[in-house]
Parts: structure tokens; sequence; C-alpha cells
């Protein structure tokens, strides 16, 4: 009994990963007043990003150096996913485009390039077959070495990946800048009102950029996470699924607090594979359990807008584009 | 205040608003934009594949409207596509940002399905399309409601909510996948009343598509008078641009977005219905097939006028056709369409700003205008 809930709380932190990174990127970017739908279209591009990276590196060298095989699909995922930011920046901010609409294009664009190298790189150089990054994965999903000789303790705090780690630590570190830095509270200043800030003499498109690209940066590794540690580096098209959307629902949940999130990560991933865990649920009532994360969702959603408490609002201009002339 | 620190301060250009700007105007730099996205695509294929660039814009073209089959497909593909468009617009033009369409249309398709399965072989023919009808609307505008009630009443945020309908929408359809499995542990429904064909809806002039775009026509149509000139449609103009204002003249938002959610709703039950009886007489959750927020784009892009729109799907199901076409004769993936769609949307969306705001650099020494 013990075992099995131990087992259930490791699948549901290796579920809530990549809605971590996800939903701190998604917090950093909505803290600068953008509502960037694009969130599931970068963790597709941070993920094969991550993918075309180690496909290069194990293709170009017969003995591949450990660091660098970790280094450098995680800075492809980085850079392809950051550059996706950039897209929905440049729209948004300097071409002042709405935020919906640039955001759902460029999710149909991330899940595109996602699906298309995804199910053709191989073809492309000509190998065939589908692409299986193994022995990078491999190096992703090294758990620490005592961890199997804990037991239980072991298997719920330290079976997973150093990116798992990296989750956390980021959502900590962003919880506390929002709180303790004066950069922090610019930002959160930006978001707010950004006519203010700019009176205040903060440079607004300066902060908007930078929140959107580093959160759309952290965002893709969750795609990384999910492709080289939960799939053990074998793309499958559309594999990913509505993890994306789930990201964004976490922030709500999260009630934009980064710290908050990582408890909803995993509450999320424990609701997302609990009709695996609930005996005796037969494949109808599974799909009726699935809904359950949306569902829980919604809730929040609706509860947090009756209560109206000032602190568990979304950033006051939220979806806006800001400009200066016009006021 | 020496010279060159004034000169220092000055930016080279700064940004200011337009004037409405004629509309062949903004017109041409739609086009302008639409043919620069165009040669993108092409340098884009070109560079995965090889190809000269004229070869792969025929095969694009052929792909779309090569035969007759092919003109006919592109037409229904379009009409379903303007179909939703047309559904989310009047929420849009009223603010409501209504990203659940997907979820909309599922439920309008779970609807139709289940009178088809349940009610096919029990009630004549017509009473059954009544029946059908009235089903799918129910449902996609109760759908549409739950989230719009809540917006009314709490201001809760509706781009969220809607979009994790979607979801309960897609595990409600799975679900009763589930349940009614034909043939059973094949995880699908498989084609409904495949021998009698109840409830499939009629060829007209032996066209299987004809039925579903003459009712789109006719929606279009009505819409268009609709929002242009009906009370309702000026209630949402208003309302979209200022709720306060809204309230003062003494119009009642509550009602008007509520009722102006049910009535996106219903278009999108409509849209299922297409779907489940008159194009694929079955139902899976990929039915909607990510059109819900595709047709997003094709409203805001036609800046909410129905007929405008009928333009803005054609594109994008030809690039969509286009791009199936390329996939298919030079073995690429499919999702190549995806990606050509992602940038001609995004040289859509950018050029906005060239239409909205115009670029004066400043004079170098005088400011005299």
């Amino acid at each position: 009994m013990l075992a099995s809930i131990a087992l259930f709380l490791q699948r549901a932190v290796v579920q809530g990963i990549p809605l971590l990174f996800g939903s701190t990127g998604e917090i950093i970017t909505e803290k600068s007043g953008n509502l960037n739908l694009g969130i599931p279209g970068i963790m597709y591009v941070g993920g094969i990003s991550g993918v075309i990276g180690a496909f290069f590196y194990e293709r170009s060298t017969a003995t591949p150096n450990a660091f660098l095989s970790i280094l450098i699909p995680f800075l492809a995922a980085l850079a392809g996913s950051a550059l996706m930011a950039l897209i929905y920046s440049f729209l948004t901010i300097t071409l002042r485009a709405n935020q919906n609409v640039t955001g759902l294009a460029l999710t149909i664009f991330g899940e595109g390039i996602g699906n298309f190298f995804g199910g053709s790189l191989a073809n492309l150089f000509g190998e065939g077959g589908s692409i299986a990054m193994t022995a990078t994965s491999n190096l992703f999903r090294k758990a620490l070495p005592f961890a199997e000789k804990l037991g239980n303790i072991g298997t719920v705090f330290f079976s997973y990946g150093f990116l798992a780690y990296l989750a956390i630590l980021i959502a900590l570190l962003t919880a506390w800048y929002f709180n303790h830095t004066r950069s922090g509270l610019h930002l959160r200043a930006v978001g707010e009102s950004p006519a203010t800030a700019d009176a205040a003499g903060i440079n607004v498109t300066k902060y908007k950029y930078m929140a959107t690209c580093i959160g759309g940066a952290i965002a893709g590794l969750g795609g990384l996470y999910y492709i080289m540690d939960y799939t053990n580096g074998v793309w499958t098209n559309g594999g990913f699924g509505d993890r994306g959307w789930l990201a964004i629902a976490l922030v709500i949940f999260a009630l934009w607090k980064p710290n908050i999130g990582i408890l909803g990560s995993i509450l999320f991933g424990g609701l997302y594979v609990i009709y695996l865990f609930i005996p005796g649920l037969d494949r109808s009532s599974q799909e009726l359990f699935k809904m359950l994360p949306y569902v829980v969702t919604i809730l929040v959603l609706v509860l947090t807008s009756i209560r109206k408490k000032r602190e568990y609002q979304p950033p006051e201009s939220l979806g806006l584009s800001y400009f200066r002339e016009e006021r | 205040m020496s010279k060159s620190t004034i000169k220092a301060k000055e930016p080279l250009f700064h940004i200011a608003k337009r004037d409405a700007m004629p509309l062949w105007k903004s017109w041409l730099i739609r086009l302008v934009a639409i043919v620069a996205a165009l040669v993108v695509c092409g340098i884009v294929v070109v560079l995965l594949t090889d190809l000269n660039p004229l070869e792969v814009y025929q095969t694009m073209f052929k792909g779309a409207f090569g035969s007759k089959r092919k003109i006919w497909a592109t037409a229904q593909n379009t009409a379903i596509l303007l179909c939703i468009s047309l559904a989310v617009t009047p929420a849009f033009k009223m603010r409501f940002w209504n990203i659940g369409a997907e979820g909309q249309v599922l439920i309008g398709c779970l609807a139709t399905a289940a009178c088809m399965i349940l009610l096919g072989d029990k009630l004549p023919t017509p009473l059954l399309f009544l029946v059908m009808i009235a089903a799918s609307i129910a449902a996609g505008a109760v759908w549409a409601m739950i989230p719009a009630f809540f917006k009314a009443n709490w201001n809760t945020n509706e781009t969220l909510f809607t979009l994790m309908m979607n979801y309960v929408a897609i595990q409600l359809v799975s679900y009763f996948i589930t349940i009614w499995e034909n043939p059973k542990g094949s995880a699908s429904i498989g084609i409904i009343n495949m021998n009698s064909q109840a409830g499939w809806f009629p060829y007209l002039f032996n066209q299987k598509y004809l039925l579903n775009i003459l009712i789109v026509a006719v929606i279009t149509i009505g819409l268009y008078i609709y929002l242009k000139y009906n009370k309702h449609g000026y209630e949402i103009s208003v309302v979209g641009e200022s709720e306060n204002t809204a309230r003062y003249v003494g119009m009642n938002v509550k009602k008007v977005i509520i009722r102006t959610m049910a009535l996106s709703g219903a278009i999108c039950g409509i849209a299922g219905l297409l779907l489940v009886a008159g194009t694929d007489h079955t139902m899976t959750t990929d039915t909607a097939g990510g059109q819900g927020f595709t047709a997003i784009m094709v409203s805001w892009l036609a800046k909410f006028n129905p007929l405008t729109m009928i333009l803005v799907s054609l594109l994008i199901v030809f690039l969509d056709q286009g791009a199936g076409a390329i996939a298919t004769a030079f073995r690429l993936n499919k999702s190549i369409s995806d990606i050509l769609t992602g940038i001609i949307l995004f040289f859509i969306i950018g050029c906005e700003f060239f239409i909205n705001y115009q670029i004066l650099f400043n004079k170098k020494h005088k400011e005299e205008k």
C-alpha cells in the first residue's frame, strides 16, 4: 500500500514537472501584462529544439561527452523557445498586436514545428524511422545514486532527473525575485499599470520583452523535460498533448504565485494520473476522471472571482498592449 | 542646456496613431503582407525540399483546386471554418474572448451523434432532423452560457474558463465514445447508422456537401444582417466599446452578454451538426480538429465582418489543402501546413500595425511641422 502511494506521488511529480516549468514561465510573462497563449506552442518548440540539438550532437561524434550531451540540448531548448517568445514579443509589444490572436497563432506555429521536425527529422537526413535519443535521455534521467537504497522515501524525493529539481528551484527563485528584489517590483508594476511604471521611469518595453522571452525559455524547458525524461527521448507527434494549456490553467490555480505553483503542479500531475491508481475503474469512468484537472481549474477560477480578494487577481493590465501616446 | 544633449535624447522616430485610412489602402497593405508571407512560406518549403519555388506554389494550387473533388472539399472545409468563425464573432465584437469554440462545436457533435444513435431507428426522418437541430443548438448554447453566466455576474475570466470547457467537452466525448463503441474494443464509434443512414444529411443535386454550404451561406447573411441592422447587433457593439456607456444608456449588460454567448454557442452547435450529420457521420475527439482556435483568428483578421470572413477562411483552407498536397507530393510531414499557416498569420497580424499606426521620423534639427 505504502509502496503504491509512493509510486503515485512519484508519477504525480513526473507529470507535474512540465506543467511547473510552463506555469512558472507563464507567470513571469503574465506579471509583465502579457497573456501569452502561445505557451503550448513554445513548449513543443522547446522539446523539439532539444531533440534537434541532441540529434546533431549524437550524429557528430562517436564518443559523446556526457556534459556536452546535456548542455547542447539544454541550450538548444532555451534558445528555440526564447526565439518563439521573441516573435510574440515583437508582434504584441512593438507592433501592438492583439495578444490572444498572436498567442493562438504562435501555438499553431509551434505545434507545427514540433510535429513537423519530430516526424521528419530522421527522414530529412536520410535515416528513416522515428527518432529516439536514448543515450542523451539516459543522462537526463540519471537520478541520485542513493535513491534506490532509501526505499519509498527515495522514490518520492530522489528518483528524478536533474531537470525536475531545476524546475522547483526556478519556481522558488522566481517567487523570491517577485517579492524581494527591486527589479521584481518594477516588473509587477509594469504588469499592474504600465502607464504608472512608465511615469516612474521604468523602461516598460524592456521589462515586457525580457519577461516574455525569459518566461518563454523557462516554459520551453518543460517541453525538454517531457521529451528527454518522461518519454525516454522518443518523440511522438502530438504526444505532448494538452499539457501546455494545463500549464496556463495552473497559473490561475496558483494565483500567479510560483511557489504555490510547485504544489499545484504536483496536484495537477496527480489528478492527471489518478485514474491509473484507483482500482476497479472501467474505461469510460477513466475518461471522466481525466476531466478532473480542468474542472478543478474552473472551480478555482469561479471561486476567486466571486471572492474578489485583491491579491488573488490577475495583473491589472493583463492582455492589454501598452501604447504611451494612448491615454 | 547644450545642443548636443538635446540631440542625444531625441529618438530617431516616434510612432503615432493614424487617422482612418482609406479602405483600398488598408487592403493594399494586407495584400502586400499576404504576398510577403507567401514568399517566406515558399522559401521555407524550398529550404526543406530543394525544389523550385514555382513548382511549390503550383502543387499548392493543385492541391486545393486541382480537380472537381478537390474544389468541393475546399468549399466544404471553407464552409465549416466559416461557420465556426461566424459563431465566435458576436462574442468577440462584445470583447468577450470566447476561445471555447472547439468545445462548443464538440458538444454540438455529441448532441447530434446522440440523437442519431439513440433515436435513429425510432423517429421518422423529418422529426429526427428537427430533434437533431434542436439538440445541437441547445447543447452548444448551454455550453457557451455557462462561462457567460459567471462572466456577467462575477466578471470571471472568460478566456481561461472557455479554454477549460474545451477539455471538459473533449473528455465527455471520450466518455461517450467508450460507451457507444462500435465494434466493441475499437475505441471509436465507427460510422453511425451505416445501413439505415438515418440522420444523414441528404445529397442535393448529387453533391454531398451542397447542403452544408447552403446552410452556412444562410447563416453568413443572417449574421451580417443581425450585427449590422438589428438592435441586438448595436447593443453588442456598445457593450464591446464600453460597458459603462452601455449601462449608462440603460442596456442590460448581463442580459446582452449571456444572450450573445448563447448565440455564439448555438452557431457552434450547428457547426457540430454539419460535421457529424453532414460530413463525417462519426465522431472523434478530434472532429473539430483545432478549427475552434483557427476560427478565432479568421474572425479577428476579417475585422468581424461576416462577408470578409468568407475570403479569409478560404485563404486559410487553401493553405491547409495546399500544404497537405506538398506534404504528400514530397513525402513531408503533414504538420508543415501548420507552420505555413503560422507564418501567414504572423504577417497578417503584424501588418495591422501599419494600418493603425504611422512611423514619423524626427527631423534632425528643427521641430517645425
